[in-house]
C-alpha cells in the first residue's frame, strides 16, 4: 500500500517496510515511525472519538501531551486502553484499534450527542441525575459510563511481567534535547556519574524535529553524534524510552523504561517495563515545552493540529497530515513550520497571523491581524474561515491547519514537591518558580529560554553548577553556534467571537463557553472550575489545555492569569501502568514464601499445607483411605492424646535476648514479672501494648542468668521482634540488652503425648535425664542428640500433654523430623498439622491469635492478675482503666452445645436464650471453635459478657448472616484436663 | 553465574554496653582486622566479619572447620559481648559475571556499582533482609534461609530479565 503523504527524507529507515493494522486494515510504516506519522502518511487523519460528545477526532501533537489520538494497542490479554498513537513507536505486526465508538471510527451512533450538546454542557450530570437518588449508582451511572469513556480494558491477567529497579547517579537529566545533550556532555566528559533518561525512542528532542544547524551540522546530526560520545563514556547510562514521571523526597525519582514495548511481546523472561526508583545527587530537568493550541469555533476536527507538530511530522517522520497546510499563529514560531512546509514541497495555503505587525513572507501567504474563526469537514479538516483585519472573511482550502498560541515550559517536575510555577510575560507562560525540589535545576525550554543556543548554553551552565555542588570541577565544553532568535509572540487565547463551541480541552471535551457557565455558577477557583468543568483531568492532564482555561477566566475574572494560578501538579507525569509500579508483586511472587525445614519431608508425606504469614506450614497429613480432613485431623489429635506426636514449631518467633539488663528488661515488656524466672526454667508471658490491649503471648526460656530465649506467636514474630528493639533503643537505651531474631537458625519441633518422654530419651545422647523430677514442666536445658548435636529442651505444652519443644540448627531440621519419626514408630507416632494443633489448643483453652485478636486484655483472657502490679511494664497502666474492668467486661469462657450433635461456628454472637437478637442484646462472640474428638461434640472458645461468673447458663450462638443458632451452655474452656495432671506427669 | 554456598558457618557478636572497646579488641584478634564499620566487611584469614548494627557484627567462616563458630567466638568473648549461632539461618548466594551490577539493580536499592571489594551492606530484596557483600570476583548475598527458594527463583528472574 502506498503512502501517499510520506516525504522523502526524515529520521525513519525507508529501506525497511513494517505492516501494521488499524481499526483492522492493513498499513504500512517504517522503523522511525510512530503509529501517529505511519498513520498520517497513509492518509488517516482520524484516529479517535472524543470523550463526550463523540466527535471525530485527529493527533494534535506529536509527544506525550496528546489528547485525542488515543487508541487500544494490541490484542486479546495485552489489549492496552489510552495509548496515545504519537507515543507508540510503530513495530512488525502493531494492531491499534480506535476507542468510543460504535459501530465504527467514520460512524458512531453515539455522535448524536454531540447534537444534544446544549443539554450537556458542563455541570449537566450533577444537575439532572440528582434524583431519584437511589438511581445514580445502579442506573445512571452505568449509562453515563458506558456512553463516555476512552478505552476499555481487557479483562484477563497481564500476561507480561515487570521488572523494579534501582539507579543511583550524581545527575540525573530528564530530557534529551539540546539542553539536557549539552548539559550531559558536561557531565559526562568531567567524570560524574550521570543518567540521560528520555521518554522518546529516539534522543534529541527538538533537535530531531527542526531543521536549523548547529555549527556546521544538522541539529539531528549533532544530537547523533553526542549521544555517540555519551554512549562511549562508562559513567554515563542512557535510558531512551524513559519517562521520569515523578519527583520524590531526598532526591528521588520515579521513572517507567518501556524496554520491550516496541514490540509485539516481550522474549520470554524480559520485562514489559521496568519501574527505576533514581537515587540523585543533583538533577537538571531539560523538559522541553509544550506548544499550546488557540481556540476557535470548530478548532476540534482532524488535521487541526499544533504547528510544531506538523513540523515534526515534516521533518523527524516525513508525513504530513495533508499536502496543502494552513497555519494559524500569535508568534513567529508558526513561520518555521510554514518555512519548513514550503522546503518539503507541501503547500502553505497561508499564514494567518493575529498580530497587526506580522512579517511578510514571499513564499506563502501571510495575513496580518487575521483570525481563523470557524472550520469545515465532517471527518477530517476541509476548510478554514478566515476574519481578515478589516473584517472581512475569507475561506481557505486546506487539509490540515498548524496552530501556534506559543509554547508552555514542562514545569510539572518542579512542582512535584509542592512548589507553584511563577510567570513569565514574555514569554506568556509559567516557568519554574524559586522554589524546586532539592537538588534539582532546570534549563532549556523548560527554564522559559526558547532558542536553540539558549537551550545549549543553560544545559551546559547547570551541570557546571550542579557539579560544583558535589566537589566536581567540569570544564566548559565547546558548544556549535545555533539559532538564537528572540520570542516574538502576541498572547492570545481564543477567538473571542465564537458563536459555536471552540474546544479548550479536547479530551475532556470543554469548551470556552463550559468555562464561562463555570464562572456565572459561581465556580471561578481555580480547583473548582478544573472538577466543575473536568478541564485538564483527562490521561493528558490538560497539558495543552489548562493555560487556556486559566486565561478565560482571567479575562472573566477581569484578573491575570498568574493571579488566577494553577491546579496542583502531581505524579505520574504521564500515564502509568499499574503493573509496572506492581512489578513482580502479584500472585505467587507477592510475598516470598517461607519453607519449615521440615517441608521437603513434609512434602514426601503428602501433607496438606496452608499458608501462616509468609510460612507454608503443614495443616493436616492425610492417610490412604481418608477422604475429609475431619478424618485426619481426629486421628492425629486421638494419636498424640493416646501416644506420642511431632509437630513442626519452627514458625514461631524465637527473639534471642542477652545482657546483663536480659531479666530487667523483659520485665518491662512482659506484663508479668521475669527476673524471678530461675535459670533452667521457662514462664509463660503475656506482652501489653501501650495501650493495655495484649499484643502476643509466649514464653521466656532462661538459658543463663543474662540469657533468654523469647518465643513469640508466627504472626507476631516480626512485630514483637520491632517492638522489643524500639522499647531497646527509644525508652530504654542505657540497659545493657542485645536483641537478634534467631527464628530462622533454630528448627523447632513439638513432641506430645504420653509417649514424648520415652521417644525423646531414645533421641537424646546418653546422661540426660528427663524424669518429671529432673526435668519438670517448664524446664527448659542445653542437651546433645543422635550423637554430639547440640540443641535445645523445652518442656512446654500447646496440646494440654506430656510434651516438649526440642530445636537444633536449622540444617539439621530435616534430619531430626526423620529421626524423631523412625525412632517414634514403635509407639506409633503421628505427624500433626495446625488443625490438630488448633483442636488441642481449644481442648485445653489455650488462647491463640483468635483470642490475642487485638482487642482484648490480659482481663479478657481471664489472666488479669499476671498484670503485675509490683513493677512497671509497658501497657501495666493503661491495663487498669475503668473501663477495661468493670464487671460487665467480656471473659473467656468454654462452650459446648445442648445438642451434641449441633456445631458451632466461631464468629458467631452470644444471645440470652430468649429474647431479640441484636446488636443491643449482644453477650459476646466466639473466636474458636472445633469438633473436639476427645469428646466426641462441638466446643468452642468465646468472651462472654461476665462470663466467668456464668458457667452452666444456657445462651444461644447466633449467626444472623448465616441463619445460624445453636443453643449452648457455658463451660470451663478447659475442656481436657481441667486439672492439668497430664503437663506435669 | 550462581551458586549457593553451603559451607559456611555464621554468628552474630553484639558488644555488651561498656564494653565495646574489648569487643572490638577481641574480634580483631579473631578477623585480624578491626571490625568494620557500617557498609563494610573486614577480615584477613578464614574468619570475615561484616557489619550487621551498630555495635553488632556478622562473623562467617567456612563451616568445615568452624562448625561451632558461635562456641569458638564466645570463648574470647564472654562477659563482653552476646553471640548467637546464625548458621542455620542464612543462605548463601554468590553471584559474578559481566551483568552481575545489572542484576543486582533490579533487586535491591543498594548503590553496588560503586560498591569496592570489602564493602557489605543490609538490604531489602523482595521483601526479604538480606545482606549484599562485595568481594572481587562478584558479590555474596545472604538471605533468609526459610525463603531460599523465593530469594533463588528472584535471583533467577533477575539473571533472565538482563541477560
Amino acid at each position: 500500500m502506498t503512502q501517499p503523504n510520506r516525504l522523502p527524507g526524515g529520521e525513519i529507515d525507508t529501506s525497511k517496510t513494517l505492516t501494521f493494522q488499524f481499526d483492522g486494515k492493513i498499513f504500512t510504516g517504517h522503523p522511525g515511525d510512530t503509529l501517529a506519522s505511519a498513520l498520517l502518511a497513509n492518509g488517516v487523519r482520524l484516529m479517535g472519538r472524543s470523550f463526550k460528545y463523540h466527535r471525530p477526532r485527529g493527533p494534535l501533537s506529536a509527544g506525550s501531551e496528546e489528547p485525542n489520538a488515543l487508541v487500544e494497542l494490541r490484542t486479546d490479554a495485552r489489549r492496552e486502553p489510552n495509548v496515545s498513537a504519537t507515543m507508540v513507536e510503530l513495530f512488525e505486526g502493531l494492531e491499534a484499534r480506535s476507542q468510543n465508538r460504535w459501530p465504527s471510527l467514520s460512524v458512531d451512533v453515539l455522535a448524536v450527542n454531540d447534537m444534544l450538546s446544549p443539554f450537556l454542557s458542563a455541570g449537566f450530570y450533577y444537575k439532572t441525575f440528582m434524583w431519584p437518588a437511589a438511581f445514580w449508582e445502579k442506573f445512571y451511572e452505568p449509562a453515563i459510563r458506558k456512553a463516555a469513556g476512552l478505552g476499555s480494558l481487557s479483562l484477563k491477567p497481564d500476561p507480561d511481567s515487570y521488572d523494579k529497579g534501582f539507579l543511583h547517579c550524581d545527575l540525573l537529566i530528564i530530557g534529551s534535547g539540546p539542553a539536557g545533550l549539552a548539559a550531559a556532555l558536561t557531565a559526562g566528559r568531567a567524570g560524574a556519574d550521570v543518567i540521560l533518561a528520555d521518554e522518546d525512542f529516539r534522543m534529541g528532542g527538538r533537535l530531531n524535529a527542526e531543521t536549523m544547524a548547529l555549527g556546521d551540522q544538522s541539529g539531528s546530526d549533532w544530537a547523533v553524534s553526542a549521544i555517540l560520545e555519551l554512549e562511549s563514556l562508562p559513567n554515563v547510562r542512557l535510558l531512551a524510552r524513559t519517562t521520569v514521571f515523578g519527583v520524590f523526597d531526598h532526591g528521588v525519582y520515579g521513572a517507567v523504561e518501556r524496554a520491550n514495548d516496541h514490540m509485539v511481546a516481550p522474549e520470554a523472561g524480559k520485562p514489559r517495563q521496568i519501574l527505576w526508583r533514581i537515587y540523585s545527587r543533583q538533577s537538571l530537568l531539560c523538559a522541553g515545552a509544550t506548544e499550546r493550541p488557540v481556540a476557535f469555533e470548530n478548532n476540534d476536527r482532524p488535521g487541526i493540529m499544533l504547528a510544531g507538530a506538523i513540523r515534526s511530522y515534516a521533518n523527524r517522520w516525513a508525513a504530513v497530515p495533508d499536502r496543502r497546510i494552513a497555519i494559524f499563529t500569535n508568534n513567529s514560531d508558526g513561520y518555521r513550520t510554514a518555512d519548513d512546509l514550503i522546503a518539503k514541497g507541501v503547500d502553505v495555503a497561508a499564514v494567518v497571523d493575529v498580530r497587526e505587525d506580522a512579517p511578510d513572507c514571499s513564499l506563502y501567504e501571510v495575513y496580518a491581524g487575521a483570525q481563523i474563526i470557524n472550520s469545515r469537514g465532517r471527518l477530517g479538516l476541509e476548510s478554514v474561515r478566515v476574519r481578515l483585519l478589516d473584517g472581512s472573511e475569507k475561506t481557505l482550502e486546506c487539509g490540515a491547519l498548524g496552530v501556534s498560541g506559543g509554547w508552555n515550559p514542562n514545569v510539572h517536575l518542579t512542582c512535584h514537591r509542592n512548589a507553584r510555577p511563577q510567570w513569565n510575560d514574555d514569554i506568556a507562560a509559567f516557568v519554574p518558580g524559586s522554589s524546586l525540589p532539592d537538588g534539582m535545576r532546570v534549563a532549556g525550554a523548560t527554564a522559559g529560554v526558547l532558542s536553540t543556543s539558549g537551550a545549549l548554553n543553560s544545559g551546559a551552565t547547570a551541570a557546571v553548577s550542579a557539579l560544583e555542588n558535589l566537589g566536581y570541577t567540569a570544564p566548559r565544553i565547546e558548544l556549535p553556534a545555533a539559532e538564537d532568535a528572540p520570542v516574538s509572540l502576541q498572547p492570545f487565547w481564543f477567538v473571542g467571537e465564537s458563536r459555536g463551541r471552540a474546544w479548550v480541552d479536547l479530551q475532556n471535551d470543554v469548551t470556552t463557553k463550559d468555562i464561562e457557565l463555570s464562572h456565572q455558577e459561581g465556580f471561578r477557583s481555580v480547583e473548582h472550575l478544573k472538577r466543575y468543568t473536568t478541564l485538564g483531568m483527562g490521561t493528558d492532564q490538560g497539558k495543552t489545555s489548562n493555560l487556556a482555561g486559566l486565561a478565560i477566566m482571567a479575562q472573566l475574572t477581569g484578573t491575570t492569569i498568574p493571579e488566577v494560578g494553577t491546579t496542583t501538579f502531581r505524579p505520574p507525569y504521564t500515564p502509568t501502568s499499574i503493573g509496572a509500579l506492581a512489578g513482580r508483586a502479584r500472585g505467587k511472587e507477592f510475598v516470598p514464601t517461607r519453607l519449615t525445614p521440615s517441608h521437603q519431608w513434609a512434602v514426601e508425606k503428602g501433607a496438606v499445607f496452608i499458608e501462616a504469614g509468609n510460612w507454608m506450614r503443614a495443616q493436616w497429613f492425610p492417610q490412604s483411605g481418608e477422604t475429609h480432613w475431619r478424618q485426619s485431623v481426629d486421628r492425629e489429635v486421638l494419636a498424640v492424646r493416646k501416644s506420642v506426636g511431632v509437630c513442626d514449631v519452627t514458625t514461631l518467633g524465637k527473639i534471642d535476648v542477652q545482657g546483663t539488663a536480659a531479666a530487667a528488661f523483659l520485665d518491662r515488656i512482659y506484663c508479668n514479672t521475669m527476673t524471678t524466672l530461675a535459670v533452667g526454667r521457662t514462664r509463660y508471658g503475656l506482652i501489653l501494648r501501650e495501650d493495655g490491649m495484649v499484643m502476643d503471648d509466649g514464653t521466656a526460656a532462661r538459658l543463663a542468668a543474662d540469657h533468654f530465649v523469647v518465643t513469640t506467636t508466627t504472626a507476631n514474630a516480626v512485630g514483637v521482634y520491632g517492638h522489643m528493639e524500639f522499647v531497646h533503643q527509644c525508652l530504654f537505651p542505657d540497659m545493657d540488652v542485645q536483641l537478634i531474631s534467631t527464628t530462622e537458625a533454630w528448627a523447632q519441633y513439638a513432641v506430645a503425648g504420653p509417649n514424648s518422654r520415652v521417644l525423646l530419651q531414645k533421641i537424646l545422647d546418653p546422661g540426660f535425664d528427663l524424669s518429671n523430677d529432673a526435668f519438670p514442666f517448664m524446664e527448659c536445658a542445653h542437651v546433645t542428640v543422635c550423637g554430639g548435636l547440640r540443641a535445645r529442651l523445652f518442656r512446654i505444652s500447646f496440646s494440654g500433654e506430656l510434651a516438649y519443644e526440642i530445636a537444633v540448627p536449622t540444617p539439621y531440621g530435616d534430619g531430626l523430623i526423620r529421626e524423631i519419626m523412625a525412632q517414634g514408630a514403635e509407639f506409633d507416632i503421628v505427624p500433626y498439622g495446625t488443625e490438630a494443633l488448633g483442636v488441642m489448643r481449644i481442648e485445653k483453652g489455650h488462647a491463640a491469635g483468635n483470642e490475642l485478636n487485638g482487642t482484648t486484655t490480659a482481663g479478657n483472657l481471664g489472666l488479669g492478675r499476671m498484670v503485675s502490679t509490683a513493677k512497671d511494664s509497658i501497657g501495666s497502666v493503661l491495663a487498669q482503666r475503668e473501663g477495661l474492668n468493670g464487671p460487665d467486661v467480656c471473659r473467656k469462657v468454654g462452650i459446648k452445645p445442648v445438642n451434641p450433635l449441633e456445631p458451632v461456628t466461631a464468629g458467631a454472637h452470644l444471645m440470652r436464650a430468649d429474647g431479640p437478637i441484636d446488636a443491643a442484646h449482644d453477650e459476646g462472640y466466639v473466636t474458636s471453635a472445633c469438633h473436639s474428638p476427645s469428646l466426641g461434640h462441638a466446643i468452642a472458645i468465646a468472651f462472654l459478657k461476665n462470663g466467668d461468673n456464668r458457667m452452666g447458663e444456657i445462651l444461644r450462638v447466633v449467626s444472623p448472616l448465616t441463619g445460624h443458632e445453636t443453643r449452648v451452655e457455658i463451660v470451663s474452656d478447659h475442656f481436657v484436663d481441667p486439672e492439668g495432671g497430664r503437663v506435669r506427669a | 553465574m550462581l551458586t549457593e554456598i553451603t559451607d559456611v558457618a555464621v554468628a552474630s557478636v553484639a558488644a555488651r554496653r561498656g564494653e565495646e572497646n574489648a569487643t572490638v579488641v577481641a574480634l580483631e584478634g579473631l578477623i585480624g582486622a578491626p571490625p568494620p564499620g557500617p557498609g563494610f566487611a573486614a577480615g584477613t584469614g578464614s574468619v570475615r566479619a561484616f557489619w550487621a548494627a551498630p555495635q553488632q557484627w556478622m562473623l562467617a567462616a567456612p563451616s568445615e572447620s568452624y562448625e561451632l563458630l558461635a562456641d569458638v567466638i564466645l570463648a574470647g568473648l564472654v562477659g563482653i559481648a552476646s553471640v548467637t549461632e546464625q548458621t542455620g539461618a542464612w543462605v548463601q548466594f554468590d553471584l559474578s559475571g559481566d551483568v552481575v551490577c545489572d542484576v543486582l539493580e533490579r533487586l535491591c536499592a543498594l548503590p553496588v556499582r560503586n560498591m569496592a571489594p570489602g564493602m557489605a551492606n543490609r538490604t531489602r530484596i523482595e521483601h526479604l533482609g538480606c545482606f549484599v557483600i562485595c568481594k572481587t570476583d562478584g558479590f555474596s548475598i545472604l538471605g533468609p534461609r526459610s525463603s531460599a527458594a523465593s530469594l533463588h527463583h528472584m535471583l533467577v528472574s533477575a539473571m533472565t530479565s538482563v541477560s
